[in-house]
């Protein structure tokens, strides 16, 4: 299941409902992305968040459908945050329940590095000076590319 | 939107810098978004940068495409940066 909000989540409830979704289930993978105080620049305040609604819940989907194709993948939770953002909110969410431990840390690292380079969600950095539109990392690309 | 035209959105900083969220085009036969991309930054100023050092990201009909991709009448088109999400 997809969810794009501007609400935040209970980590600890997403957990639960992985855990309860059903039989096969013998890891369960989940990874949290948090607002930090330094982007491509120092002092931030916080995040703002849009999307390109429609389409960043295809694209998402597309890649748990990959990740369904190339691992042992019996359930995936994502939740991407938009709008306004402060320090340390979380922004992301994503976790995946799979029989084995080795495809659920594959398949939920995938989905992640993929999602940053795929999904059509961009960053505005608030700072005391101002905001700025974060630009696309290198490290990010490389990463996503290496899962080729 | 009438039956002869597509929309082109912008998202984030084209969005912003453009000052414009869509506009209507008129869909010519064999039109690509490459040719869309073009006519744009011909208009200059801010729009050049369509065709600048910046890479611009494009979606048709909300899946990504390439210049090359043929568009046609009732389409969406979209443009934007590279994206930075999670």
């Amino acid at each position: 299941m997809i969810s794009v909000q501007t609400d935040d989540f209970d980590s600890a409830a997403e957990y639960q409902a992985l855990r309860d979704s059903g039989a096969g289930t013998g890891a369960i993978v989940t990874f949290t992305g948090l607002v930090r105080d330094s982007g491509d620049l120092e002092g931030v305040t916080g995040l703002f968040l849009e999307h390109y609604p429609g389409m960043t819940e295809q694209v998402i989907q597309g890649l748990i459908d990959q990740a369904s194709r190339r691992w042992d993948v019996r359930k995936v939770r994502v939740i991407h945050r938009i709008g306004r953002l402060d320090l340390c909110d979380q922004i992301v969410f994503v976790g995946v329940c799979s029989a084995h431990r080795g495809d659920a840390f594959a398949a939920c690292e995938f989905i992640m590095d993929a999602l940053k380079t795929s999904a059509p969600f961009w960053k505005k950095e608030i700072t005391g000076d101002g905001e700025h539109w974060v630009e696309q990392k290198t490290t990010d690309v490389d990463r996503s590319s290496s899962w080729d | 939107m009438s039956t002869e035209t597509l929309t082109v959105r912008f998202f984030a900083r084209l969005r912003e810098e453009l000052d414009t969220e869509s506009l209507e085009l008129t869909a010519s036969p064999g039109l690509t978004t490459g040719d869309i991309l073009a006519e744009l930054a011909a208009k200059g100023g801010p729009w050049a940068q369509l065709q600048g050092d910046q890479p611009v990201m494009i979606a048709v009909n909300q899946a990504m495409a390439k210049p090359s991709t043929q568009v046609q009448a009732g389409d969406e088109v979209a443009f934007f940066p590279p994206v930075t999400g999670g």
